[in-house]
């Protein structure tokens, strides 16, 4: 059966159109991928000497598991926001004479071979050889070992359940905020020490093997509880029951003043507010309001003035990246409908501009408080967010024109939770990283308020050859219209 | 009995097809040489799975590229300009409906794109109440989810905003029950009779169809096979076509 599962994925992932046409993505990925490697490697070797010369007095072994608290944490973060259950298509194979516990477990079994678990190998292993290297006992060493690999898992199954539970609530971060926050507040208040407890049982464990039950015992209760949460969502009434979701329909006749785009502007919002996937990315707004607060209040950015514009369009232009890169695919499902009705395309994209746009125009609003940070902070937010509306608006909509990767918005499947995934994010990377290493390049040869100009330039040239720039990228969607056509009427 | 109309009425030609045909990697789906279908009349499209019905609906609307020739709504070359959207309205399958819009939503971004406003809207929708059966209008429920039927019911009323001269319905009767398929033939032979619409209909099932169009067009692996004049004899005629050991064909 297992066999089957396989060969059916290996056929969807390779005759999908969406893996013909992204091979460039899945080279970066593979790079990423290996950058990682190396960097985890790197820890894995390396650890070992640095805690012997940060820590000359005290034993390396304890101190390591003194941080295993906060890589635990930082791990649940990554895996939320990275890594995603695999799904499957399940409703044909239901009525197959396969047992529901098969499906689910191979799902969850599928969900352990993820890169997120092998990743931590690299660091766990290097660094125990080391350990026995230096004259820890090897039985002690590989206990250890073991824990950290339950450890792992632990975190991986603890993932899906955090993903589920953030599935059903409207604010999708809660459940991570609570436990995460809960966790490390109990810590910083010195209410119950996570750092020592977590440390202090993994050198139990590590002393005294028997103890290795408990964290076992802990993974297969998550295990099991995967198991249930993924089996219930197995019957098929839980998509048929016909969720009574009453309509709220909000006014939106305000957008009758952007003339002729406003019949589109209403079915974006309503796309934005009615589907959860689409709805997240508000959510995620709202996050990137507060991103700058990782880096402002330390004193080592201050001098960091380049980095501001990184942060700028980060900040500004968060709702623009997201949303922006899977244009046209949110209108995916009725594509066809689109295009034979009497539709002017250019008024169809100039909607997704203007609400791009205003969301720009919002998030720099709200992040006028950074002022506090220092004026300049201000200044490159303004340049970003000018910027933002100029370029990369412009290059949001272009680059949707290759988009051929189908979004299903009506789909609730099984194992669909959130749907985006680390793919997102490195297509966002170089809008970024672009305009940043502009503004350090000048701001290093001239100076700051050169820096700023250039990006303000860029973007209010971009403002000016707007209406040009929106009848080549029109012209694009039109030439490429039948290849989305097919691919948006094609599954995966 | 459904009135029969003259076909040889060349004045009046709402759509030509012209040596047209449609190949997929070597595989031809589609092979016409000449199909006029004139302004008014309600035309009907029989064959089995991968007939090519789907492909001439499609190649119609512009959403496929024709291999060789062309066709012509009204006079103009539908692949070379859009001109023709404003007269023509379709409903193919779900992938024309907007899953998180109610249907009142719906009909009125419809309308708004055809340039009609929310009493023209709701006049024509007030006219279906029947074949609504009261399962639609009011509801507060989002068009994904609605039953197929019903979605259907919709995307069928939308079809018909508007005032298209062309109407394209692909397998309208299928996931209807019994009591709307027998309205919904009303529907359309009004629209050809009373309003002069050309509706251009699908089908797999040989009764409605002949109870609907004056006119059917039997497709076989992407030809013209059959072209016949709606009269009392054709049900009998093409039930023996397709009994004569017709082999299905893959699905489309």
């Amino acid at each position: 059966m297992i066999k089957q599962f396989i060969n059916l994925e290996w056929k969807q992932y390779f005759r999908s159109s969406y893996w013909q046409k992204s091979m460039a993505l899945n080279i970066l990925m593979v790079f990423f991928a290996l950058y990682f490697i190396v960097i985890f490697l790197g820890l894995g070797f390396g650890l070992l000497p640095i805690l012997k010369k940060m820590y000359p007095n005290q034993d390396p072994f304890v101190v390591a598991n003194g941080f295993l608290f906060f890589w635990i944490i930082m791990d649940l973060l990554l895996r939320f926001f990275f890594q995603k259950l695999p799904v499957m298509s399940v409703k044909p194979l239901l009525t197959l004479p396969i047992k529901r516990s098969t499906v689910v477990h191979y799902v969850l079994g599928k969900s352990a071979l993820s890169f997120f678990n092998f990743l931590p190998l690299f660091a766990i292993i290097p660094f125990s050889v080391m350990l026995i290297g230096d004259g820890f006992s090897t039985s002690m060493v590989l206990i250890w070992m073991l824990t950290m690999i339950i450890l792992v898992f632990i975190n991986n199954f603890l993932n899906f359940i955090i993903e589920a539970l953030s599935a059903k609530t409207e604010l999708s971060f809660l459940p991570l905020i609570v436990v995460v926050g809960v966790l490390y507040g109990l810590n910083y208040f010195e209410i119950v020490s996570m750092t020592s407890l977590i440390g202090g049982a993994l050198i139990g464990i590590a002393n005294s093997p028997v103890l290795i039950l408990i964290p076992l015992v802990i993974l297969a209760l998550l295990y099991v509880y995967n198991f249930k949460i993924l089996r219930e969502k197995l019957f098929l009434d839980s998509s048929l029951k016909s969720k009574v979701t009453e309509v709220k329909a909000a006014d939106l006749s305000w957008t009758k003043r952007f003339g002729n785009i406003a019949p589109f502007m209403q079915l974006d919002l309503k796309l934005i507010w009615r589907n959860k996937r689409t709805k997240s990315s508000v959510f995620i707004m709202v996050i990137g309001l507060l991103y700058g607060l990782f880096f402002y209040p330390q004193p080592m950015y201050k001098e960091m003035v380049w980095l501001f514009p990184f942060i700028g369009i980060f900040v500004t232009g968060i709702f623009l990246i997201n949303f922006g890169q899977f244009i046209p695919a949110w209108d995916s499902g009725y594509y066809k409908l689109l295009m034979s009705q009497n539709i002017k395309y250019e008024q169809y994209l100039r909607s997704k501009f203007v609400l791009m746009v205003l969301s720009v125009g919002i998030m720099f609003l709200l992040s006028i408080p950074y002022v506090y940070f220092g004026w300049k902070i201000l200044i490159a937010h303004f340049a970003a967010a000018i910027y933002n509306i100029g370029v990369n608006s412009h290059v949001m909509l272009f680059g949707g024109s290759f988009n051929r990767k189908k979004i299903d918005l009506n789909q609730r499947a099984a194992f669909n939770y959130q749907g985006t995934g680390a793919v997102q994010w490195i297509i966002g990377l170089p809008l970024m990283i672009l305009p940043m290493l502009i503004f350090a390049l000048i701001n290093w040869l001239v100076g700051f308020e050169a820096g700023i100009a250039t990006l303000i330039v860029l973007g209010v040239l971009g403002i000016v050859l707007h209406k040009k720039l929106m009848k080549t990228i029109t012209k694009r969607y039109l030439d490429s219209k039948y290849k989305m056509i097919s691919a948006f009427s094609q599954d995966n | 009995m459904p009135l029969v109309k003259t076909i040889n009425n060349t004045t009046n030609i709402m759509i030509n097809t012209n040596n047209l045909s449609k190949t997929y990697n070597g595989t031809t789906v589609l092979n016409i040489e000449e199909l006029s279908i004139p302004k008014g009349q309600s035309f009907g499209l029989v064959g089995n799975n991968g007939a090519g019905k789907t492909t001439y609906f499609s190649l119609l609307l512009d959403l496929i590229q024709p291999s060789t020739g062309f066709i012509k709504s009204n006079e103009i070359k539908v692949n070379e300009s859009e001109d023709w959207k404003p007269f023509t309205s379709a409903f193919i399958d779900e992938s024309f409906l907007i899953g998180y819009l109610t249907a009142e939503e719906y009909f009125y971004f419809i309308g708004e794109l055809r340039g009609q406003n929310k009493a023209d809207v709701d006049a024509l929708t007030s006219q279906f109440e029947d074949f609504f059966n009261g399962e639609i209008l009011g509801k507060k429920k989002y068009l994904r989810d609605l039953s197929k039927g019903n979605q259907k019911k919709a995307g069928i009323v939308a079809a018909l905003i508007g005032n298209p001269e062309v109407i394209i319905l692909d397998e309208p009767f299928a996931n209807l029950d019994p009591t709307t398929q027998i309205r919904l033939k009303q529907i359309i032979k009004d629209l050809a009779e009373k309003r002069g619409v050309t509706v251009l209909v699908s089908s797999h099932d040989l009764l409605h169809v002949t109870d609907v169009c004056e006119r059917i067009v039997v497709l076989e692996k992407g030809n013209i096979v059959k072209d016949l004049e709606t009269s009392p004899a054709t049900l009998k005629e093409l039930e023996a076509h397709f009994s004569s050991g017709m082999v299905s064909q893959e699905e489309e």
